[in-house]
């Protein structure tokens, strides 16, 4: 079935089940639509006018109907109870502890990704409203012990695969919609919030991030990119940022 | 003499001016939808033939900028839900007909009614105008998020506030009048289980009017007061916007405006689609010459509807941050909701069972919309679960499965309401053929334009997009479908020709209608001007025994009965 | 046409006329209204990082003065129900004025407030809180000026219809009574709600 709709890759741990829920919901949506369809095409043809002059006062007997109502209620509890539910819970409870996670921020604005990771001390520098400026979109004070080695870049986004990725996700202006559509991860960039999302890339690629709410003109070109590499090429790409953003 | 029209207080006058009205609106959200799916074949190609008109600080040299596109998307999405549909439905159908199948004599407040109307005509009016204005119409799409919205420059979104404002008023005084006639003036004999379900279905949608509206009403004088007198309800504190701190008070919530919104928003979906329920039972019980199947449970149903349809609005912002006990209540509350549906659904389809149908041009119509809502109602499914909604939110699948609702749907339903009412209003049939070739247009136009989005939605392409997607490259294999798309779309406007020379030339040389051409059972047949009494159930087709295949509600005696 | 039945007389299956079911149906959106306006409050103050301290930013007597204002004329207002359906229009004028006297102090002291906080240079821009006074009792003034000038409509030229069709008009009276007192109820809860808590 999966294959069938056409998704993007799944390229992260969880994507499985989602897809698992997506393939599910819509086998039952293809039952319900092809049976009822034959039903449909029956009807119409053999109880035309000509084929059947005289109509019945009474229809349809029995209590199949509510038969099928409560079939498709109760497949309806099963993907809920089962499927959705729980992988919904793993995906907002179950949040990995950051130690073992690379942790990044996800700064939203009129069209773009800033991103902002914590550098070699794991600590994210403060970042401040008054320092905002086009040469430094989030407002980093270089002047924060912390901040020295933070790695920040705008519209890059750069995973290791097979380790989870913690994205503290937040807005500087409108409500946008992170997406990373081979992750199957999308969350709303609400201003005012900081929203954690996680997720464990389990491919290499190079991918887009997409921008799924509507912020204005060019919302159809906040359109950003991702790499997912082997923890090697990770690794030497963080130093080689870090190097050169250390600069003057 | 035109005037008097205009101020008549008659509800049959003013059901008509709504039809009008609400044509127009949905010809003018149609021309805008137009525009919208040129540019997505082709963007940033000039639109042919009304290029021009579209003035060159929208569309320079024809060729369609970002901001305008936004301007067409929200104002296409409002005007169609707020300007077209409910006010067809609702006030023209229900205007029209309410009083008629309950044998009252008028509306319960013939006064409010064209007080109720003349707000609508003026919230159109100031929407409509809004175009003109600099930086144009609201462009922020018709569920106008803050802060976008908030912070929008221009008066085109303080006018679209001020435009549903009107419109808010209109049908609160259109909703408590349908309520209270409803209540009040059943004729005698009309009990409430005697009442065509057209009513019932009027009846539920008054009261989801009355009651989810004024959440908008609220959130709209609250981002009124955002936009005008610079309070900060919905504006966090901390923003900066293009570089630049934002001074204001700050300390405001941006989800507040999505709450008030889709609890209205989601009852407002469910006013789109009861009356549309309404107007097919009527027609598939008169033409499949049966009763309906299950009426009482689909009446129950109705209730049901009606009052879950307040408890899953936050189905609309799974992805806002939403943790698994409140992701779950209203994942629950969204599939149980589907039940009221599919049992009427399923009622109307078992209804067909045992029939002598007839294929008119109404049932036709009547007929696409069990499949075209069933295709729609699915789809709704991986939306209402918040794990697959992961995937599927605010791309194309989201739009593919609501204007399966709602076009081929609600817009089927109204096409066959106005087919099978056409003669009880003017006396005059409408052409047959015209209407047959306009129906099998549509129908196939429809579902060119709307089965791809969901292909392009599963492959991830979000929606209110200016190029179509056209810039990810994950888009690039489904992007080709957009050319058929739009190529169907500007046929389903040929189309759509057919009917509208249908109805104005039958208007005036179509052959003139027996009083009850379609040998139908309810009151608004009637002919003569004795008291009303009401004998039976709404359907009483082919009662065994009874000398004709129909026994009008307001015959007395079935033995009687002959025509 | 046939004239509209149960305009004045009660239906009986129902118990009700058309007016008085029409005014509750109306009431039930306004409900739904200030619903939505008490909602906003809630979730903006609970989510708010500080809140002024209501009672100091704005004036108890005041507010006090204005509730004892509205119940009082919420009373006349009852009394002049009473006095049209007795048949003692004199009585009910008497009343009826009363009740407009108090919206009109009402509003008096409305005007009086917003001055005093105008005149401090607080803005409805400056806090949420104070953002949300000027929403809620604007609104909420919008509501009694409504209710004044069908009230007062019903004190001059809507009488006449009390020599015709006295029935009627009498249950003109009472609609407007109902929602009279809604306006009041309204401020019961927007009083402690906005100057007390
Ligand atoms: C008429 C309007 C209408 C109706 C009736 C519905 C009905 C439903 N809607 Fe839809 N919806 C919209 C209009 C409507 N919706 C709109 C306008 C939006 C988008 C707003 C925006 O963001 O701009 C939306 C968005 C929307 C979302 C948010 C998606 C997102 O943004 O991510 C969700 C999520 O739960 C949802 C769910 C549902 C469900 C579960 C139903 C259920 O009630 C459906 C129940 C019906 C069935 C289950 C069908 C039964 C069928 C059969 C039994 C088979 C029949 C087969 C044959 C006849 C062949 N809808
Ligand atoms: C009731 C609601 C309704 C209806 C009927 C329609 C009808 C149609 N819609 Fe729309 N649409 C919305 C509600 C509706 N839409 C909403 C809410 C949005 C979201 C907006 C947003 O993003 O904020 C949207 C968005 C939307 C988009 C996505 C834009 C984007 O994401 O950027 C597209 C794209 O193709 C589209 C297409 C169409 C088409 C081709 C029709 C066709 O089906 C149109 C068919 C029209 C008719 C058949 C008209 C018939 C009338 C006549 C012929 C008049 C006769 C006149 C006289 C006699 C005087 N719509
Ligand atoms: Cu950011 Cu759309
Ligand atoms: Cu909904």
């Amino acid at each position: 079935m999966i294959e069938w709709l056409g998704v993007p890759v799944a390229g992260a741990a969880h994507a499985g089940d989602v897809d698992q829920v997506m393939a599910l919901v819509h086998w039952l949506m293809l039952v319900l639509l092809v049976g009822w369809g034959v039903f449909f095409v029956y009807a119409l043809v053999r109880f035309r006018r000509t084929a059947h002059p005289v109509a019945s006062y009474d229809g349809l007997r029995g209590r199949w109907s509510a038969w099928l109502e409560g079939g498709v209620l109760l497949a309806e509890v099963v993907l809920l109870a089962f499927f959705s539910i729980p992988v919904w819970s793993a995906r907002v409870d179950a949040f990995p502890s950051e130690r073992e996670s690379v942790v990044v921020r996800v700064v939203a604005e009129q069209f773009a990704w800033n991103v902002h990771y914590p550098g070699s001390d794991g600590r994210f520098g403060r970042t401040d409203l008054v320092l905002v400026g086009p040469a430094n979109p989030l407002g980093l004070d270089r002047t924060d012990p912390a901040a020295q080695d933070d790695v920040t870049t705008i519209n890059q986004l750069h995973l290791p695969v097979n380790r989870p990725a913690i994205v503290y996700l937040s807005s500087k202006d409108m409500v946008h919609s992170f997406t990373l559509p081979q992750m199957r991860i999308k969350q709303d960039a609400i201003p005012g919030l900081i929203q954690p999302v996680w997720f464990t890339p389990t491919e290499p690629g190079e991918w887009e991030i997409a921008c799924s709410q509507l912020c204005g003109l060019a919302h159809y070109r906040m359109r950003g990119f991702y790499t997912i590499h082997t923890q090697d090429e990770y690794e030497a790409w963080l130093v080689e940022e870090a190097a050169a953003q250390a600069g003057p | 003499m035109f005037l008097k029209y205009l101020a008549s207080t008659d509800h049959k006058v003013i059901g008509l001016l709504y039809g009008f009205t609400s044509l127009l609106f949905l010809l003018v959200g149609f021309v805008l939808v137009l525009v919208i799916r040129w540019q997505l074949a082709y963007p940033g190609d000039p639109v042919p033939l009304i290029g021009g008109w579209l003035g060159e600080a929208n569309a320079p040299g024809g060729i369609v900028l970002p901001e305008f596109y936004n301007q067409l998307g929200a104002m296409h999405g409002t005007i169609m839900v707020f300007l077209g549909v409910v006010p067809l439905a609702v006030g023209a159908f229900g205007n029209y007909l309410v009083p008629l199948q309950i044998g009252a004599p008028d509306m319960a407040f013939p006064r409010l009614n064209l007080a109720s109307y003349w707000c609508y005509v003026a919230g159109g009016a100031v929407m409509l105008a809004s175009f003109f204005v600099p930086g144009g119409a609201a462009n922020n799409g018709w569920t106008s998020y803050a802060p976008l919205s908030d912070l929008a420059p221009g008066a085109g979104q303080t006018m679209w506030l001020a435009g549903m404002l009107f419109i808010i008023c209109s049908s609160l005084l259109g909703a408590l009048n349908v309520i209270t006639t409803i209540v009040q003036l059943r004729a005698p004999g009309m009990t409430w289980f005697r009442l065509p379900f057209f009513v019932w279905a009027q009846f539920i949608t008054a009261f989801l009017l009355l009651l989810a509206f004024p959440a908008l009403q609220a959130a709209a004088i609250l981002q009124g007061m955002d936009r005008l007198a610079g309070t900060s309800f919905f504006l966090p504190s901390g923003l900066a916007v293009s570089g630049q701190r934002l001074e204001v008070a700050g300390g405001g919530n941006a989800l507040l405006w999505q709450h008030l919104f889709w609890f209205l928003g989601h009852p407002e979906v469910y006013v789109l689609i009861l009356p549309a329920m309404g107007i097919v039972a009527e027609v598939v019980a008169n033409n499949t010459r049966k009763p309906l199947w299950g009426y009482r449970v689909m009446v129950y149903s109705l209730f049901v509807l009606g009052v879950l349809s307040f408890v899953v609005w936050a189905h609309h912002m799974f992805l806002t941050g939403m943790g698994t006990a409140v992701s779950a209540f209203f994942q629950t509350t969204t599939m149980i909701i589907s039940i009221p549906s599919v049992v009427i659904l399923s009622s109307l389809m078992l209804s067909l069972h045992g029939g002598s149908i007839r294929f008119t041009t109404p049932m036709l119509f009547a007929l696409a919309f069990l499949p075209m809502f069933g295709i729609g109602g699915l789809t709704g499914l991986p939306l209402g679960l918040a794990t697959t909604d992961i995937a599927l939110h605010d791309t194309n699948y989201v739009v593919g499965h609501f204007h399966y609702l709602v076009a081929p749907g609600t817009i089927f339903a109204l096409f066959a309401g106005i087919y099978h009412w056409f003669p009880r209003v003017t006396g005059r049939m409408l052409n047959d053929w015209l209407g047959r070739i306009h129906f099998a247009g549509s129908l196939v136009c429809m579902n060119v334009i709307f089965l791809p989005m969901f292909v392009q939605g599963l492959a991830g392409v979000n929606r209110r997009l200016w190029d179509g997607g056209a810039e990810y490259v994950h888009a690039q294999e489904v992007l080709y479908l957009n050319v058929p798309m739009s190529m169907a779309a500007f046929a389903l406007a040929v189309f759509q020709l057919f009917f509208i020379a249908n109805l104005f030339l039958s208007l005036r040389g179509g052959p003139a209608a027996e009083p009850n051409p379609w040998r139908a059972t309810t009151l608004e047949w009637r002919t003569g001007g004795e008291p009303v009494r009401v004998y039976r159930d709404p359907y009483a087709y082919s009662v065994p025994g009874a000398p004709s295949d129909f026994v009008p509600q307001y015959q007395a005696e079935p033995q009687r009965a002959g025509a | 046409m046939q004239a509209l039945p149960y305009t004045t007389e009660v239906r009986p299956d129902t118990g009700l006329t058309n007016p008085k079911l029409g005014i509750w149906l109306f009431l039930a959106s306004e409900v739904m209204l200030f619903g939505s306006f008490f909602s906003s409050y809630a979730l903006l103050r609970s989510g708010a990082q500080a809140w002024p301290d209501q009672s100091a930013v704005l004036s108890v007597p005041l507010g006090t003065l204005n509730t004892v204002i509205l119940i009082t004329s919420s009373a006349t207002m009852v009394l002049s129900l009473s006095a049209i359906r007795a048949r003692h229009l004199d009585r009910f004028r008497r009343y009826l004025r009363l009740t407009l006297l108090g919206g009109v102090a009402f509003l008096a002291v409305k005007t009086f407030e917003y001055g005093d906080k105008f005149s401090h240079g607080l803005a409805p821009g400056d806090d949420n809180f104070l953002g949300l006074y000027f929403t809620l009792t604007g609104v909420h003034a919008l509501h009694v000026l409504v209710g004044l000038a069908v009230n007062a409509y019903l004190l001059w030229p809507g009488s006449r219809m009390w020599r015709t069709e006295p029935e009627r008009f009498a249950n003109r009276v009472e609609v407007a009574g109902i929602y009279w007192h809604f306006v009041d109820v309204v401020w019961i809860v927007l009083f402690p709600v906005l100057y007390v808590l």
